[in-house]
């Protein structure tokens, strides 16, 4: 039987239909749920998509993280579950607690769509165990809201732990403290970052297929369990 | 508020359009947002506290301040 990977669907969620598409291409069963639920339907992973769920409305990911199915995800990833937040469903998972630090307007205030070069700086996660740290890797960048920021106690924490998975390559675009693309909870089960490896899974419609590395990561990490 | 700490482009960008309808000796602005909440009177500071604190504000990134009026 294959993995089953859930996809959270919020109002104002966009990328959700490709998150489904890159966990199917990966080999994983993609499993539909709905933000007012209190049900994750026994998956063995969650993607949290990006978009912008509630209009942004108070701040990006603030409603969602307060949403029914997050309360279920929080749950379930303080048991281990593996949770990858991309873009809106990073900022969704810094603002439900489960990861450090958080994400606000682009240091030059325009959005920033472009394929964007980033490092794995860690292969000690969930999410990026299929890849060799230093890594570099291609995949879309589309935010406005995308600047990390953490205080200094935190982002010592996170480089002394090795928590700090992806890092722009020749500088963050947005402002991003120390280049920070993305990160990862203690226990490696959750990751955030704001590139899109779900947009990068398809020569046709993506830059490359680095972003497949992902999903099929998070494959062998549940496999090996 | 955003914290002093954190840097606040939008603000930035205020600063400089004062600049341009003509107004000096503005050295920096910081934009940051305001609630008005109508709440019973049986609300305590507490739970106004903690209606800023969980979900009004982030406490990561923002400093705020409850009044009552």
């Amino acid at each position: 039987m294959s993995m089953r990977i859930g996809v959270i669907t919020f109002p104002g969620t966009l990328d959700d239909v490709d998150a489904a598409r890159a966990a199917r291409r990966a080999g994983a069963e993609a499993v539909e749920l709905w933000h007012g639920d209190h049900d994750l339907r026994g998956v063995d992973a969650v993607v949290v998509p990006g978009g912008f769920s509630y209009g942004d409305y108070l701040r990006a990911g603030a409603i969602a993280s307060q949403a029914p199915i997050m309360r279920e995800v929080v749950e379930a990833a303080r048991g281990g579950l593996p949770v990858l937040g991309i873009c809106n469903g990073f900022q969704i998972l810094c603002e439900a607690g489960l990861l450090p630090g958080a994400l606000v307007r682009n240091a030059g205030l325009h959005f920033i769509c472009r394929d964007q070069g980033l490092r794995v700086e860690s292969a000690a996660t969930a999410w990026t165990s299929g890849f060799t740290p230093g890594e570099e890797i291609v995949v879309p960048l589309k935010s406005g809201e995308g600047r990390y920021v953490a205080d200094a106690a935190t982002l010592a924490e996170l480089e002394g732990e090795g928590r700090v998975v992806f890092r722009y390559v020749g500088g963050a675009p947005n402002g991003a403290t120390a280049d920070i693309a993305g990160v990862a909870s203690a226990d490696g089960r959750v990751v955030g970052l704001m590139p899109h490896p779900e947009h990068a899974i398809d020569p046709l419609t993506g830059p490359s297929t680095d972003g497949l590395g992902l999903f099929t990561s998070v494959i062998g990490a549940v496999a090996a369990a | 508020m955003p914290k002093p700490e954190i840097l606040d482009p939008q603000g930035q960008a205020v600063t400089r359009a004062l600049t341009r309808i003509g107004i000096a000796g503005v050295a920096d602005v910081r934009q940051g947002k305001h609630f008005e909440l109508e709440v019973d009177d049986s609300l305590d500071d507490e739970t106004l506290h903690r209606i800023a604190g969980d979900l009004l504000a982030n406490p990561v990134i923002e400093d705020w301040t409850v009044t009552r009026v």
